[in-house]
């Protein structure tokens, strides 16, 4: 039998999608149960088992046996806004998430990079916060709990779905950036917040130095901006780099901080209306996904210039977006092996992770996700990984070649 | 096996000779944390004083084979520090330095033996503060915090440790170092500072911790509002959050709590009629701001049913008002000689029927429950007081507390949400997690401790877990996972 008549056999015609330009077979199980059943078979057959969301972020194109997708995960649960908690399945995509939220006054504050229909299951896996990192912290911030399938089938349940839990270790902080090294994850719990009453976006265009500048008064003057983000001209499809600043919150709230905005900064922003505030954001979320390329790093706040000159001299500043108060950078084009390879071996030496975030396998198998890690982690990443994954089908380019 | 003579001359050697507690007078210092019902005697106590000595006694226990505990300063309420036979207790409160507190990068790094309340003293010149704020704040240590991921009244707005800590140096049990996170926060490679936060010294000791700091709030408006009855109180908590306000802090007591506080020198005036009252804080950068979302949540208060809601009219007032909250455990030392410290979380919205559910089963067992908690976040704190000295009366309280664990797990809840698992909820551990998790678990432990030295026989119980091998197993279908996730 082949590969795809054993997992017809075993899921049934239904969870066989068309395959990729590579044809490498595509299989869509349709409960937590099925990824179980399908990865502990994989397991015992040597299959070598790719992960996939709805393939709008990571290139798929990760040499395997099969792709498994979670695309038909698609369930949410629970939505409780009393709670403000929510259980969805993790190849639901982020734009029916937010709808159904919202149509409940609920708001899951998150932003990542991509297009609207990327899976919460990629968010999640991947880490990739956006501009709302600012304001409400990194994407494991907004998890209470996960469900996932390691590579040889076990299904693992890590934290819960109340405000506060330290009941056994923290897997699911493990699991967020983990890249799915460490299985599949199937079921999530989410941290809410209720939907802002008011959500303004301000702009200002000008030289870098001259935002740089002007995030920082924002920061002396204690503004606690949902959003402050530096993004670069091309980006943003603008003449000048410009600086999004976002407030989010009770009415009370904004329009304090709307005082404390102009206040510090001279009056300079011009505000959006609600549907240009959405399109600047959105444009920001899918210049990230079009581009070979896309990677991240993390600093010290003071070092945010510094790294933004470093990137300009390695690479070039084409696509760049940066969280100033956060430390946190992202940068998308196109780039060689050996330029990324040599940045992170820089960065590494000034205390500043890089982690690829997207790129055509040739690029991140030989890079990969993680790399340059400092004393002693990666005899522990190892052994993870041998425990998620003891036959190591799970394709993830972890640390590269 | 008690550790032998050489092996106390070898420690000496390196922390010195009255740092090396071996008479049986000294280690009964030792025996028990924060919790009555669990007593362990060590078999010997070393208290290193420098992160070199640390070092140095970890790799000397490491070539001998041995098991060890790290403490902080005693204060947890799990059982979590205590050291069975055979194990060396570590106590880490002299390795207490604040290494560096960074005001342009909102951060500081410091040992493990740090006080709480000291790093946000040292940070408070610089116009910061470190958020997450225990109720031993005053006493409990950094690097216990870390182990236990410690939260607080202020975590509801500002987050527990886990959402503070960006960097960790750690020590392994084979005596390795390890560097996890980085000041920025980003991982190198996957979040093992998320995994190691609230590990409870089960993958080695954290040696350097590197913490986000927070600005002080510039506005503060502290409301108390009182109810006659426990259910108005919990509904006004839950309108409270669904108006989209998030108070710095939102904290309740019942009325045995309520007494007990007024009735010790923590005496915070509090009504002590009240069937409930709730201590509501919130902050920010803006006085009118403050004084709007103040004026809002007194209104939902009081639409909830609240008999009156007043504000804190000065500093002094306000220190007072919490002065009585975070001191309550305190107080109910006047209730009975012991008191059982629980924690659960519950979500937010079932706390009316909780708490009524709790009232229920102090009533059957006949004991004494006072409530004082984290409502905003739903955290429970069910305080039985009784007399450790009268068995019977101490079986009735286990039992007790496995009710009310079991009523929290029934409504979604855990059993669990600042105190840690230890050895007093390893019990409960099974009801919530299948065998496979917590085989997970314990897989994950062996990673960074493969002979499982570190605080041996806590957080997993390991006759609940399914074994996990690295290589080849026979796949099973999974039934339904046992518990609420």
């Amino acid at each position: 039998m082949t590969i795809l008549e054993k997992v017809t056999a075993l899921l049934g015609k239904g969870a066989v999608l068309e395959a990729g330009t590579d044809r490498v077979p595509r299989i869509a199980p349709g409960s937590p149960d099925a990824v179980a059943l399908l990865l502990g078979t994989a397991h015992q057959e040597g299959w070598r088992v790719r992960i996939e969301g709805a393939g709008t972020w990571l290139q798929s194109d990760a040499p395997a046996d099969l792709a498994l997708t979670t695309r038909r995960l698609d369930r949410i649960p629970a939505i409780e806004p009393p709670d403000l908690t929510a259980t969805a399945e993790a190849g639901i995509g982020l734009d029916q998430l937010r709808q159904q939220l919202a149509d409940r006054g609920a708001w899951l504050a998150i932003d990542p990079p991509g297009l609207a229909g990327r899976t919460l299951g990629s968010v999640i896996a991947t880490a990739t916060a956006g501009p709302l990192r600012q304001g409400f912290g990194p994407i494991k911030d907004h998890l209470l709990g996960v469900t996932f399938v390691t590579g040889d089938g076990r299904m693992v349940q890590s934290g819960g779905r109340v405000m506060k839990n330290v009941a056994g270790y923290d897997l699911t902080r493990l699991q967020a950036g983990s890249f799915g090294a460490f299985g599949v994850i199937v079921l999530v719990h989410l941290r809410l917040r209720t939907l802002p009453r008011a959500d303004v976006t301000y702009l200002l265009e000008g030289s870098r130095e001259d935002l740089t500048q002007v995030g920082e008064d924002i920061a002396a003057a204690g503004l606690t901006p949902a959003a402050l983000e530096l993004v670069s001209p091309a980006l943003a499809r603008r003449e000048r780099w410009v600086l999004g600043v976002r407030l989010a919150g009770s009415p009370a709230l904004v329009a304090a901080d709307e005082t404390g905005l102009r206040a510090a900064t001279g009056g300079r922003f011009t505000a959006l209306r609600a549907e240009e505030a959405h399109a600047f954001w959105m444009r920001l979320a899918e210049g990230f996904a079009v581009r070979p390329v896309t990677f991240r790093i993390g600093g010290v706040p003071a070092a945010s210039d510094e790294l933004l000159d470093l990137l300009q001299h390695q690479l070039g500043d084409e696509w760049i977006s940066a969280s100033p108060a956060a430390g946190a950078i992202r940068w998308t084009g196109e780039a060689t092996v050996d330029r990324l390879q040599r940045l992170r071996r820089t960065l590494a030496g000034l205390e500043v992770p890089l982690t690829l975030e997207r790129a055509p396998w040739p690029l991140r198998g030989a890079v990969g996700h993680f790399g340059a890690y400092r004393e002693g982690v990666g005899p522990l990443v190892s052994g993870l990984r041998r425990t998620f994954d003891p036959g190591g089908g799970l394709v993830v380019a972890t640390e590269g070649e | 096996m008690s550790p032998s003579s050489s092996l106390a001359s070898d420690l000496a050697a390196i922390v010195g000779q009255r740092h090396v507690r071996s008479a049986r007078a000294e280690r009964l210092t030792y025996a028990m944390d924060g919790l009555p019902t669990h007593r362990r005697v060590p078999d010997l106590v070393v208290l290193p004083g420098t992160r070199e000595e640390l070092i140095a006694v970890v790799r000397l226990l490491a070539a001998h084979g041995l098991p060890f505990v790290p403490r902080g300063a005693g204060t947890g309420l799990s059982g979590g520090a205590l050291a069975g036979a055979g194990a060396i207790l570590l106590v880490l409160t002299r390795v207490n330095r604040i290494l560096r507190v960074d005001r342009a990068n909102r951060l500081a790094v410091v040992e493990p033996g740090v006080v709480n309340a000291k790093l946000t003293a040292a940070a408070r010149p610089h116009g910061l503060h470190y958020s997450p704020d225990p109720s031993s704040q005053s006493a409990c240590t950094i690097g216990g915090n870390v182990a236990e991921n410690a939260g607080g009244p202020h975590c509801l707005k500002y987050g527990v440790t886990a959402n503070h800590v960006l960097a960790l140096e750690v020590l392994l049990a084979d005596g390795t170092i390890v560097d996890l996170g980085s000041p920025g926060g980003e991982p190198w490679g996957p979040d093992l500072v998320g995994l190691f936060v609230g590990s409870e010294g089960n993958f080695g000791i954290a040696t350097r911790i590197t913490v986000r700091l927070t600005p002080l709030p510039r506005a503060v408006r502290t409301l108390l509002a009182d109810f006659m009855a426990l259910r108005p109180a919990g509904e006004g908590v839950s309108a409270v959050i669904a108006a989209g306000i998030v108070p710095a802090a939102l904290e309740m007591m019942d009325q045995s709590c309520i007494r007990a506080v007024e009735d010790s020198v923590y005496a915070a005036g509090y009504p002590r009629d009240a069937a409930a009252v709730l201590l509501v804080e919130l902050d920010g950068r803006d006085e009118s701001a403050v004084t709007a979302e103040a004026e809002a949540v007194a209104e939902l208060l009081r639409k909830a049913g609240a008999r009156s809601v007043r504000t804190a009219a000065s500093d002094a007032e306000r220190e007072r008002l919490w002065q009585g909250r975070k001191k309550a455990f305190g107080a109910m030392g006047r209730l009975s000689r012991d008191l059982v410290v629980q924690d659960a979380v519950v979500p937010r919205s079932t706390l009316p029927q909780v708490l009524e559910t709790i009232a229920g089963i102090a009533q059957h067992y006949g004991l004494v429950v006072s409530n004082v908690f984290h409502a905003g976040d739903g955290n429970l704190h069910p305080n039985i007081s009784f007399d450790a000295t009268d068995p019977a009366l101490k079986a009735r309280v286990e039992q007790a507390s496995g009710e009310i664990m079991a009523a929290c797990i029934a409504v979604g809840g855990t059993i669990t949400g600042e105190h840690g698992v230890g050895l007093d909820k390893l019990r409960y551990m099974p009801l919530i997690f299948d065998a496979e998790s917590l085989g997970a678990m314990q897989a994950v432990r062996r990673v960074f401790d493969p002979d499982e030295r570190v605080n041996p026989g806590k957080v997993v119980p390991v006759h609940a877990c399914r074994e996990w091998t690295q290589g080849a197993r026979s796949h099973s279908p999974r039934g339904q996972p046992v518990g609420a996730l």
